[in-house]
């Protein structure tokens, strides 16, 4: 079994907000990332699948279409985008790391041939704060 | 004979949503010179600002500038102003300015340059993404 990953990035505007708590309790909690105005970040993504080398090729999966699905199906509906109104998969829900992660691997698993399985995702918003999701 | 001056580097970063927007175009002209950029409901990065000051060591010190001084100046003057701030909506400097990284690091290079000593010169590089950056003054 190998593991290969491929890094994608998205630069996107966001704030983080509960609608049922009033304006005082989401700014406790969430402080300034509850700004009304938004604010933003460049995120990185790392997508890593596993699966055997094909013999025919000696890839696990040609990176170059990982490349093009995470593109159509993830940072081009993320890329210069404002996270919490205009993104479907996030719709309804609070745009922290945790859910942007999870969005992500629900939009990836119906695009990946049976042969390669996706292993984890890491998504860090800065260079200080990244989760993991591993499904 | 070598210069004595020598360059002292602090880098502090913020996080802020933009949009790239000439209000006297048509929405067709910015989206035809500013793309993506111009999408109104804003994007963001994560800025990194690099400071350069330079100067002579001093005698009594050995330092160009405490550093923990220039830190806490970088903090108080740019980085409360604009972490976590919509450029365009919450910062008055960028009310009749485009917010592009041009732009943005002539505005922090004036803030910082009342707050520092005349003395040392000051050179800025501003990181949008990892891979567009610009520098001021050149």
């Amino acid at each position: 079994m190998v593991y290969i990953t491929r890094i994608e990035h998205f630069n996107a505007a966001h704030k983080l907000v509960n609608p049922a708590w009033s304006k005082e309790k989401n700014e406790a909690i969430f402080g300034k990332c509850a700004n009304e105005h938004w604010h933003g970040h460049n995120f990185n993504l790392y997508v890593t699948v596993k699966g055997m080398p094909n013999p025919d090729t000696g890839f696990v999966f040609d990176a170059k279409i990982l490349s093009a699905i995470i593109k159509e199906h993830v940072t081009d509906l993320l890329d210069h985008k404002n996270l919490n109104i205009e993104v479907p998969f996030l719709k309804d829900k609070i745009c922290s790391i945790e859910n942007l992660v999870i969005g992500i691997w629900q939009q990836l698993i119906p695009q990946l041939p049976e042969a390669v399985q996706l292993h984890s995702l890491k998504l860090y918003e800065t260079e200080k704060i990244y989760v993991e999701y591993f499904g | 004979m070598l210069s004595n001056k020598v360059a002292v580097f602090r880098k502090e970063h913020f996080n802020a949503a933009h949009r790239l927007h000439n209000p006297a175009w048509d929405a067709q002209k910015n989206l035809l010179y500013f793309g993506k950029c111009n999408n109104p409901h804003y994007h963001g990065h994560n800025y990194d600002l690099i400071v350069q000051v330079i100067g002579v060591p001093q005698p009594d010190t050995g330092y160009v500038m405490d550093t923990k001084i220039l830190s806490d100046i970088i903090k108080d003057t740019i980085i409360e102003r604009f972490d976590h701030k919509n450029l365009n909506e919450d910062c008055v400097e960028f009310a009749q300015l485009n917010p592009t990284a041009e732009n943005i690091v002539i505005v922090i290079y004036n803030l910082l340059r009342e707050k520092i000593d005349s003395d040392l010169d000051i050179k800025l590089r501003l990181y949008e993404t990892e891979r567009n950056f610009v520098e001021y003054p050149v």
